[in-house]
């Protein structure tokens, strides 16, 4: 421990992983460290018994929800948009030969009190109770307009500047009614509350193409694909990327203390009396409490269920969007449902997750609306956690924090923040251009 | 007549031979190493998989992932081979390192007798269950492998001038414990292609089913229109 490294990073979630990672394949010395003794961090997947350590403290969980070690039950539910960044990072790095992966069945949206598919092919949509014929009429030159737009071609704009054009102004161009806008700002577009709607509409053609970019990858149900043995199992890949270029990994290790020169600048970190130094630190927000500023809160509640969630289709892995305006909120709120068909639970088992961006300090009332839509369950756990960012200077004291999971229902904000990060790090952008709108899966 | 089974038997053994070739079985098995650092576990997959072996090999880095295939008369393995990456050092393996392993191979060094000793632990770590220690946790997943093939390696057979854990310690301790015991040496390649044969052979008749799920490819996919809700 008592020598001198490029970077030490703290904290083994997801973020600090894959930046980890890509440090270690530029060639610099890599010291990775974690107070827990498990990987991931706040983005870890719990088994039954470190589940109920963490919300029930000395109960034992009961013996008929199985054994233990069969749930990978995740902290920070996410799925992977097949076509995403992190997809495109996956396969960069080669991490995915670490990996296997599922595609998830079904993409389904509340509205007007129901749950509906969102359609994924064009039987779907012609059978679709979302919108009336006429409307998908319009909807569907809208689509096509979408599929077709190339941001570099002119030809294909329409005579329309989207980078000045609203979506809004869009969107009215088509004549679309609100519940379409609704359903398409938040279940395609994956918007997370209306401010898209006065902001330029290049951001949301961008992700319907990647919505629909997903949903063709794997031919599945939805957009998503998620890893077996749930998403725990991220960061672990990411680690040993780490490590087989170099990285040395040390878990368990209390405190973790920031040491700071005269000038202010992070050059070391401490822990149990040892001192290893380094140049630049890269943690979480818990390890640098007086580098950030709390920004939000998510509320959630964490089920074991014996059945899929009612009305999708017996959905063994599935996400429900419940867009705010349905609730009567300022943001929207996320069904997210996984089970033993991703190893994720014994058989017969299905883990579900509600979250949203936290507007109360109750979160047993304010996620009921997506409760309800549960049916019974097994278990039910409550949770709120405080979302931070960082405000320090990190030119000025060598220190990169990365933000705290936000609540949305996949990894692109995720892996935005940590590209940021790589950038501001080492001055280099991560060259994602492996040909990954091409990528496809095999069926090995 | 004599004439007749010897025609017989030749017919037979090309038989089996043919049914080898063409994948009758086809068994996928991640193998993983354990072991102290400096014990020789990247030089036993380096001379198995490429027929190399250094003098100074360096701590493991840039590779840790190898592939072989070795094709008996009843099946063909394919061996999908986790090096620890040096994350032994600290007891920082992540438990997807021992996820779905058909096969352990834990190694020690015949000219350390604490790294015998270490060996030792790793095994009654794989071993002990009802403890919820981290490490325990870990390799519950392999102790859910009924089928697991565990190997107990004696490197450096080269070194016997300077040995200090005798072969008949390993094998007692193998043989109490259900371990297959081989002495090998990466250097002199003693051993080396026996002991992944070994492996080979028990697990086509364990034959252990391969992860479900799909594998994430670089590769290009034809032109296809993009968008789903054309209705």
């Amino acid at each position: 421990m008592d020598e001198e490294y490029d970077v030490i990073v703290l904290g083994t979630g997801l973020k600090e992983c894959i930046l980890s990672g890509l440090l270690s394949v530029d060639g610099l010395k890599v010291l990775h460290m974690d107070r827990n003794d498990y990987y991931g961090g706040e983005s870890t997947s719990l088994n039954l018994i470190q589940l109920w350590k963490k919300f029930k403290g000395n109960d034992k969980p009961p013996a008929h929800l199985g054994s233990s070690r069969d749930y990978n039950v995740d902290m920070i539910p996410k799925f992977m948009m097949a076509n995403g960044t992190l997809v495109r990072v996956l396969i960069h790095t080669d991490v995915t030969k670490y990996l296997y992966f599922k595609a998830v069945d079904g993409s389904f949206v509340f509205s007007k009190g129901k749950v509906h598919k969102v359609p994924a092919t064009d039987m779907e949509a012609l059978k679709s109770p979302l919108m009336g014929l006429f409307e998908k009429r319009r909807a569907r030159k809208f689509f096509i307009y979408v599929q077709d737009y190339e941001e570099t071609n002119p030809s294909t704009h329409d005579g329309m500047d989207l980078t000045r054009v609203t979506t809004k102004q869009l969107i009215a161009k088509y004549g679309l009614d609100d519940n379409t806008t609704d359903f398409i700002g938040h279940a395609v577009a994956l918007h997370r509350d209306d401010r898209y709607l006065n902001e330029p509409a290049l951001d949301t053609v961008k992700r319907m193409k990647l919505y629909s970019e997903s949903v063709f990858r794997f031919q599945g149900g939805s957009p998503y694909i998620y890893p077996l043995y749930g998403l725990g199992e991220l960061p672990q890949a990411f680690a040993r990327l780490s490590a087989v270029y170099g990285g040395t990994y040390m878990l368990n290790k209390p405190e973790c203390k920031v040491e700071f020169d005269e000038s202010g600048q992070a050059c070391g970190v401490t822990s149990e009396g040892e001192t290893a130094r380094c140049k630049k630190v890269v943690c979480d927000p818990s390890y640098l409490p007086n580098k950030v500023r709390k920004v939000g809160r998510v509320a959630r509640a964490i089920c074991i269920m014996s059945h899929p969630i009612p009305n999708t289709n017996e959905s063994h892995s599935v996400q429900v969007i419940l867009p705010q305006k349905q609730l009567g909120r300022k943001s929207d709120m996320y069904l997210f449902c996984c089970s033993y068909s991703h190893n994720v639970a014994p058989k017969g088992k299905f883990i579900a997750f509600v979250s949203t961006e936290a507007e109360t300090d109750q979160p047993e009332i304010e996620l009921k609306a997506g409760i309800d839509l549960l049916g019974p369950v097994d278990e039910i756990f409550y949770d709120v956690y405080d979302r931070y960012e960082p405000v320090n200077e990190p030119s000025l004291d060598s220190c990169f924090i990365s933000m705290s999971y936000d609540a949305t229902t996949h990894f692109e904000s995720t892996v935005t923040d940590v590209l940021n990060m790589y950038t501001m790090i080492t001055g280099k952008v991560v060259d994602l251009s492996v040909d990954l709108s091409a990528a496809s899966a095999a069926e090995e | 007549m004599a004439l007749i089974t010897q025609t017989y038997l030749s017919l037979l053994s090309f038989w089996s031979t043919l049914m080898a070739r063409t994948g009758n079985k086809n068994i996928q098995a991640k193998l993983v190493l354990l072991g102290d650092m400096g014990t020789g576990k990247t030089s036993l997959v380096l001379r198995f998989v490429k027929g190399q072996f250094y003098d100074y090999q360096e701590s493991t880095i840039g590779a840790a992932f190898f592939t072989q295939i070795l094709s008996l008369n009843e099946a063909t393995v394919k061996f999908d081979i986790w090096d620890t990456a040096g994350q032994e050092r600290y007891h920082s393996l992540a438990p997807m390192y021992y996820r779905g392993a058909a096969a352990a191979v834990v190694v020690y060094d015949i000219t350390s007798m604490d790294s015998f000793i270490r060996a030792k632990r790793w095994i009654q770590e794989l071993q002990r269950q009802g403890d919820h220690c981290f490490l325990t946790i870990l390799f519950i997943d392999l102790l859910g492998n009924p089928n697991l093939v565990m190997v107990l390696v004696a490197n450096k057979t080269d070194l016997e001038t300077k040995r200090k854990v005798e072969t008949e310690e390993g094998e007692r301790y193998a043989q109490e414990n259900g371990l297959l015991f081989i002495e090998s040496s990466a250097k002199t390649a003693q051993n080396v292609n026996e002991l992944f044969y070994e492996i080979a052979k028990r697990l086509a008749k364990a034959c252990p089913m391969p992860p479900t799920g799909i594998k994430l490819h670089n590769e290009t996919q034809g032109g296809r229109r993009l968008f789903c809700c054309t209705g």
